[in-house]
């Protein structure tokens, strides 16, 4: 595949994250205005609205100024680090996220290791036995997987592990590393369980079709041992693979919201809740930004890590 | 999450279907006979408050008093519709969307794609949770922000079928008989598609469900005090350790209804499948 060609895919592809990003960020702009009430009483919150507040908050955010320069003085000031002031708490935003961020990157981190490491296994079974009863039982084991939402699985794996056997703590985010890992088992867990689903039906599904290839055929009948093949095979099934990985991070985000208010975990999550719930608009804005920056950001990490798993891709066209 | 490909799985096993179907059997009972089955599930006993499973209430009650078992059926009556809603809204936006752009092509089907695109680099439920919660809508605008989310799925999937479809005989033929576009797309094209659509919404439906009951969940969904499953989950997790059934049945009844729309959904995805190939 020719350098050129990967260059124009990538500045192509890149160029399109842009435009998806700047959509975005007018979105979360116009929430501001979107939400019930008028703007000053948005940004003012519990503060008492006196003359001069009002005047504060004219200012501070120049609101007499026409709407996209309004838009632009915003994006200004996100793109320096001012994620502007939360109505609820007076902090700075970008104070309050850079507090919670460690928490939730280390639970998405975890739950998608612990969906890698059961997930994909689980599909090579499903795949090596098709048709008979394990594979019947991992298929229909990772729909329900699917299907459950975080929060639900959540809160039985408390009822069981947490209340039932006492082996995990109910709330809290322990001390310590050993203490921290503890505590945010289950939670990873409730966030794993969909994921392994989706890694189930996608590392089956890439295998199966590998496994049906000529080139599988020629190996073994010129014989080539089972472990190698697979080895081929699994290589080759890496594409999809991947295309799960992203889509599982990417659900994983959303995921962290449910499974940090389930167990109570001070993350971005629940930070996005709590934001949400008191119409805290300058927070919520700014968390609407990052989510989505973290989310497209994974997608063009998946788009480049195809180059580079199968380069028989072709750079440009549709691989998912 | 949503899985959108093509079943791969040739060979379902029908114990599963069989079960799938069944379950849904149950809450279509419990949503529509629940006001005649459990009239009184939302009566509140705050004298009793919450309790274990005794005599009279085998699965205990919740905080506020109320039969847990109740509830749970008086929930598929607040689960099922707004979900219902969303799959067939979604459903609808993608035919009106997806069966001129597979059908005529050029800029309006690639601005079509290009709104898919965007569309898909969202994350529903996190999306439903800004805009639900910064509007402050209750559960109608929840299903109307999961409405605009879930479209885009389906126009691609009609699309794609359309595409399928626009070179066959048949619309030779009717061109032939110059038919206008709008016939050959409602009444030669649709009927043919209309399977694959029903499938989707299948899928869509699931989604809706587990969506839904979490933005209930969260507090975002339906108004406090309804008998929804993702709100009873919210009430009751605080004193899990008093009595867990109240936590376990609601819980269960989420994944246990998505589980099953998801497995005949697919069900259905390979059937349909199967007979494109064998045409």
């Amino acid at each position: 595949m020719a350098g050129r060609d990967r260059g124009l895919f990538l500045l192509r592809r890149f160029a399109g994250t842009v435009v998806v990003v700047a959509l975005l960020s007018v979105g979360m702009f116009g929430l501001l205005y979107l939400a019930p009430g008028s703007v000053q009483q948005t940004l003012l919150g519990t503060r008492p609205a006196t003359p001069e507040t009002i005047a504060a908050i004219q200012a501070r955010y120049h609101l007499d100024e026409p709407l996209p320069a309004q838009y632009l003085r915003w994006l200004g000031g996100v793109l320096h680090g001012d994620l502007g002031t939360s109505v609820r708490t007076g902090m700075p935003v970008a104070d309050m996220i850079g507090q919670r961020l460690p928490l939730t990157l280390a639970l998405v981190g975890y739950g998608a290791l612990l969906a890698l490491l059961v997930g994909v296994p689980l599909g090579v079974v499903g795949a090596l036995r098709r048709g008979r009863a394990a594979d019947r039982l991992v298929v229909t084991a990772g729909v329900v997987g699917l299907s459950a939402p975080p929060f639900a699985v959540g809160l039985l794996l408390l009822v069981v592990f947490a209340a039932g056997l006492g082996w995990f703590p109910v709330y809290g985010t322990g001390e310590g590393l050993v203490g921290q890992v503890w505590h945010l088992t289950l939670p990873a867990v409730a966030l794993a369980v969909g994921a392994v689903g989706m890694f189930v039906r996608f590392s089956r599904a890439a295998l199966i079709r590998e496994l049906d290839q000529d080139y599988v055929v020629f190996a073994r009948a010129r014989g080539l041992g089972g472990a190698a093949v697979l080895g081929y095979a699994l290589r080759n099934s890496l594409v999809p693979i991947l295309t799960a990985a992203g889509l599982i991070v990417t659900g994983m985000l959303a995921g962290t919201v449910l499974v940090e208010v389930t167990f109570a975990l001070p993350g971005l999550g629940s930070l996005l809740v709590d934001s949400v719930t008191f119409k805290d608009v300058p927070a919520v804005q700014a968390l609407g930004l990052l989510f989505t920056l973290l989310i497209v950001a994974v997608n063009l990490l998946v788009d480049i890590g195809y180059s580079v798993a199968d380069p028989r891709v072709r750079f440009g066209g549709r691989t998912s | 999450m949503r899985g959108r490909f093509p079943a791969v799985v040739r060979r379902r096993p029908q114990v599963a279907v069989a079960g799938a179907l069944a379950v849904l059997l149950a809450v279509a009972v419990a949503a529509v006979l629940s006001p005649w089955l459990v009239p009184g599930a939302t009566d509140q006993d705050l004298l009793l408050g919450i309790t274990g499973p005794a005599p009279g209430h085998p699965l205990g009650t919740d905080d506020l008093g109320r039969d847990v078992l109740e509830l749970l059926v008086a929930g598929a009556r607040t689960a099922v519709p707004g979900a219902l809603c969303v799959a067939a809204g979604s459903m609808l936006i993608g035919n009106l969307i997806g069966l001129p752009a597979g059908y005529f092509g050029g800029w309006a089907d690639a601005l079509a794609m290009r709104w898919a695109d965007l569309m898909f680099s969202l994350p529903a439920l996190l999306v439903a949770i800004v805009v639900a919660g910064v509007l402050g809508g209750g559960y109608g605008l929840a299903v109307a922000v999961l409405v605009v989310l879930f479209a885009p799925t389906d126009t691609r999937v009609v699309r794609g079928a359309v595409l399928e479809q626009r070179h066959r005989p048949y619309v030779e033929a009717a061109l032939l008989k110059n038919l206008s576009a709008w016939r050959i797309m409602t009444r030669q094209i649709w009927p043919n598609i209309a399977s694959v659509t029903l499938a989707n919404g299948f899928l869509n439906f699931a989604y809706a469900l587990v969506s839904l009951a979490s933005l209930s969940f969260l507090g975002l969904g339906v108004p406090a005090g309804s008998p929804d499953w993702g709100r009873t989950l919210a009430d009751n997790r605080a004193q899990l350790l008093v009595n867990p059934w109240a936590v376990v049945a609601p819980g269960l009844a989420i994944i246990l209804t998505a589980a099953a729309l998801n497995i005949v959904g697919d069900w259905l995805h390979e059937r349909v499948d199967r007979r494109g190939r064998a045409r």
